[in-house]
């Protein structure tokens, strides 16, 4: 790298900070919030610096939601969402692994149909099919349901052309030699491809955890029992059109435990993060 | 222990495409057999095919008696060493070697003994619980030996084991596979793009082209006496000299006995720098253009006054013209010098017009 | 696309893409029928009887200013979503690429608001500037702006560009670090060896080796504005005030549920798949081309 005097430096320092502080400053606004008093917020008084209401409001939130809009605990709204990130992200793994897995390792009549046919789901989110899918959701009695949450997102063209990528570089020799070793498809799968895939299946798992724990479209038309809601949902409706009645450091507290576990996943699982992100891209 | 028999063995993929036109050889119980010829020959082919991960299209595959055309690999008794060795990368080294053992349900005792048996043999017992990437090149290929060693199989198959490795562990690994074969006594295929790697480790050297087998035999032998001019630019290095008999200089030296020879060959290392012109060999004057010293022998590359005389029996050879000759490391002519080399007619191999018989004179 | 080396089995495959195919089918395929053959009927106000009404739908839609204004409106925020977020997180990119102290953190600091829902993302917004208690509002107002987002459609527009935008840094910020490190290092110091300033490095050389990584990230940021800012509408200002943030994609969803006018709705639902079809497609050109690069 061509060595950048002491003053550019100081600039790109400079920058990043700023950078960071414009990411950061409405999130801490909503840290602060969520620990004081909502009638000081609601006269437009609110301070800069952190209240001392924090455990009530965060008990409050958890345990019994708002007092007005909801009432539902926010902590059943996450148990939900988290059932379905889950079961999005463990599902859409699942049944995009063994689909490759057919494509790339076996010939058999209609097997380029079958790739195109999951392809070209790409284009076909869910925004552009919002009620004929309600409509089967519906008559599937599926509504209000974590079947009806999660199901109709399971099928993945992306996670499945990832790992039809990833087989395409596993060597042919690995197969023969298991082949020879006596072990048939299902042992190979088993024994080998899926051990070797697991940087592959964490990488995708982080990526579509966060997908699938911020979808908000469709929780929001299937779910119409409180108890059902998801988090996303749930914050949705604590804001009332009447802006008196919301309470905002509930409203706040719920937006920062929304975001906790996603965010969590992140920093935490950095790497795992970028390479699915750059890979799921590709 | 078993023999293995190939009876007019063919492989014609779905396009139309013939990679094996034809194929007989008799490799007898504890015999060592090596294919050779260069890359795309089919020989690879041949091999997978033996291993049953190609389908056979014609003719028969028989291991100890028994026809396997329809039978899984798994089931033939046989075992593999790939070039890249494809070991399993997230299973340890033991693991690696008692996959194939589990799968066949073997007791977990047997397997560890085996296991142990064959590290012990291959010096890998320190490395049992490492994974492949901790290993070098040359211990991953001794992992792959191991791997099959285990199975006692009733044949080896190797895939262009050696050529991963440098030039220096390659020849110790070649001594070392011929030493545990002899000691195993197992039937082994090798196949190899090397002709000095075939020589030094066939008991029955199969020399193919194209699909082919051009020869069968004992490495001497065949190095002796090549049936086609393609064996015999194949086996040697540097490769044999082939010459078209065409013009008179040549063919007048020969005699009468050699009329049907289109093509005559000789060794490098048959020449001698002389004046002397051997009653039926043959003589030619030549230019110096390039000398290879390498100490214990000598390289001299000579051209000769017309340009066609030299058959290109392989494709990316010498240039037409172009004669080889090794003389002791101890002499050296001068480049640019007009020498007289000269080959006795002992040492001729007289070939027809088309490279494809040789003549006995 | 296949391997040389496979399995032979009659079933199995069958049964190993079973799954994902029925999902497919069902949740996505049936559906998306429904649509096309929806957006071709007429239901009456009971819902009592449909007829086919041919293009009726379409034809209706287009001659609606309000759903022009929309598409309008969605490609506006697109670019603006797009321009803005893309330059303020090559500003970054750019700083961060560079040998600093504590670059790993910077990114670490940088890359979170991915995970942040739309949402999420538009409530935190809309309470940082809500008109009577948003603590930035205080500011702006003291400053003189007549801030009233909930009344006036121009600034509700510049608040959800704003919060699109914002969420989009992180995504940008990273595709762009992992460009420009991808450049060999060697092609910055010819350049400075041919007497380029940074500056001019910047524009000569990072910027043109760039240019996939750009155009990349401009077809993947519409596709964004186009469907994930439904979130940040929805919780911000639910298209209003008036229809001044109804984008196409919000339209979709508010004439089904609250106009119910379902064949509306599904021509309205037909006219985006195409969309995302030519979208789709725009990005699979790309892809290619990325590779030659």
């Amino acid at each position: 790298m061509v060595e950048d005097e002491g003053i550019r430096r100081y600039v790109a320092h400079f920058i990043l900070w700023i950078g960071i502080a414009i990411v950061a400053f409405p999130v801490y606004i909503a840290i602060v919030a969520s620990t004081q008093d909502n009638a000081l917020i609601a006269n437009g008084q609110m301070s800069l610096l952190p209240g001392g209401h924090f455990f009530e409001v965060y008990y409050q939130t958890i345990f019994v939601g708002t007092s007005g809009s909801t009432r539902e605990p926010v902590g059943n709204m996450m148990l939900n969402s988290l059932v379905m990130a889950l079961a999005i992200a463990i599902g859409k793994i699942a049944i995009s692994i063994i689909s490759a897995y057919a494509i790339v390792y076996f010939r058999f009549p209609f097997r380029m149909s079958i790739f195109w046919i999951i392809f070209i789901t790409l284009m076909l989110p869910v925004e552009v099919r919002i009620y004929p899918t309600y409509k089967i959701v519906a008559d599937l009695h599926m509504l209000d349901s974590y079947a009806g949450l999660a199901l109709p997102l399971i099928a993945s063209a992306t996670a499945t052309l990832l790992f039809r990528q990833f087989f395409m570089t596993v060597p042919d020799e690995l197969l023969e030699a298991s082949r020879i070793d006596g072990a048939g498809p299902l042992r190979f799968f088993w024994d080998t491809l899926l051990p070797l895939s697991r940087t592959n299946m964490a990488a995708l798992f982080v990526i579509l955890f966060i997908l699938g724990w911020n979808q908000y479209l469709w929780p929001l038309l299937i779910t119409t029992r409180d108890d059902m809601q998801t988090i996303q949902v749930g914050i949705r409706k604590m804001i009332t059109t009447t802006d008196a009645l919301t309470e905002w450091p509930i409203v706040m507290a719920t937006a920062v435990l929304a975001m906790l576990p996603p965010v969590f996943v992140v920093v935490a699982m950095q790497k795992l993060f970028v390479r699915g992100l750059v890979e799921t891209e590709k | 222990m078993a023999n293995v028999t190939l009876r007019n063995v063919r492989k014609t993929y779905t396009g139309g495409f013939e990679a094996i036109k034809g194929v007989n050889v008799d490799v007898a119980d504890g015999q060592f057999c090596v294919l050779v010829g260069p890359s795309g020959c089919g020989k690879s082919t041949l091999l997978r095919m033996v291993a049953g991960l190609e389908t056979v299209t014609g003719g028969e595959i028989d291991i100890g008696g028994r026809v396997v055309n329809q039978i899984e690999p798994a089931d033939r008794d046989i075992a593999m060493v790939f070039q890249n060795y494809a070991l399993y990368p997230h299973m340890s080294v033991y693991n690696n070697m008692a996959y194939g053992l589990r799968n066949r349900g073997m007791a977990e005792a047997e397997i560890k003994t085996r296991v142990e048996e064959a590290a012990r043999v291959l010096e890998l017992s320190a490395m049992l619980e490492r994974k492949p990437r901790q290993l070098s090149g040359g211990q991953r290929q001794r992992v792959a030996m191991g791997r099959a060693i285990v199975r006692q199989p009733k044949v080896f198959l190797f895939d262009e084991p050696l050529s991963n490795l440098d030039a220096k562990l390659r020849i110790s690994m070649r001594v070392e596979i011929r030493k545990l074969q002899r000691r195993l006594n197992v039937t082994s295929i090798y196949v190899t793009h090397d002709q000095l790697e075939a020589m030094t480790l066939a008991d029955i050297l199969v020399v193919m082209n194209g699909g082919q087998v051009e020869q069968v035999g004992n490495p001497l032998a065949i190095y002796e006496k090549p049936a086609t001019t393609f064996v015999a630019s194949f086996i040697g290095a540097p490769p044999m000299n082939l010459m078209s008999t065409r013009p008179d200089e040549i063919k007048s030296q020969l005699g009468g006995s050699a009329t049907d020879a289109g093509i005559v060959g000789i060794r490098p290392e048959d020449f001698a720098i002389t004046d002397q012109t051997p009653a039926g060999g043959v003589a030619l004057p030549l230019t110096v253009e390039a000398i290879e010293r390498v100490g214990a022998e000598t390289f001299v590359y000579g051209s000769r006054q017309h340009e066609d005389q030299r058959v290109a029996a392989t494709p990316g050879e010498l240039p037409p013209g172009e004669i080889i000759v090794r003389i002791p490391g101890t002499e050296a002519p001068a480049i640019g010098a007009k020498i007289r080399v000269a080959a006795v007619r002992q040492k001729l191999h007289l070939f027809s017009g088309d490279g494809r018989t040789r003549i006995e004179a | 696309m296949q391997k040389q080396a496979i399995f032979q089995s009659k079933l199995l495959p069958y049964a190993l893409v079973a799954p994902q195919l029925a999902i497919v089918l069902i949740f996505f395929y049936w559906p998306a029928l429904q649509a096309v053959i929806q957006s071709f009927l007429l239901q009456d106000a009971f819902g009592l009887s449909t007829t086919f009404v041919w293009f009726d739908n379409y034809i209706e839609l287009f001659r609606d200013p309000a759903y022009f204004e929309a598409i309008v409106r969605t490609f506006f925020f697109s670019f603006a979503i797009a321009i803005s977020s893309l330059s303020f997180a090559l500003l970054l990119a750019v700083m961060a690429d560079k040998p600093l102290r504590g670059s790993m953190l910077y990114r670490t600091l940088l890359i979170w608001p991915y995970a942040v829902a739309p949402p999420v993302v538009g409530v935190l917004w809309i309470f940082m500037l809500h008109p009577s208690l948003g603590v930035v509002s205080r500011y702006l107002r003291a400053a003189g702006v007549d801030w009233n987002p909930l009344l006036d459609g121009n600034q509700a527009a510049a608040l959800i560009i704003l919060a699109a935008a914002w969420k989009q840094i992180s995504y940008n910020f990273l595709f762009f670090l992992a460009g420009l490190q991808a450049i060999p290092r060697s092609v910055f110091e010819a350049a400075a060896i041919d007497g380029a300033r940074p500056m001019r490095r910047f524009w000569t050389v990072t910027f043109p080796l760039l240019s996939p990584t750009i155009f990349f990230l401009l077809v993947v940021n519409i596709v964004y504005a186009f469907f994930d800012t439904f979130g940040i509408i929805d919780t911000m200002t639910r298209g209003g005030p008036g229809t001044s943030t109804v984008t196409l994609v919000y339209k979709v969803y508010s004439d089904g549920l609250l106009g119910g006018n379902l064949g509306s709705s599904a021509a309205q639902s037909v006219i985006l798949m195409i969309m995302v079809i030519v979208l789709t497609g725009i990005q699979f050109r790309f892809v290619e081309r990325k590779v030659t690069y």
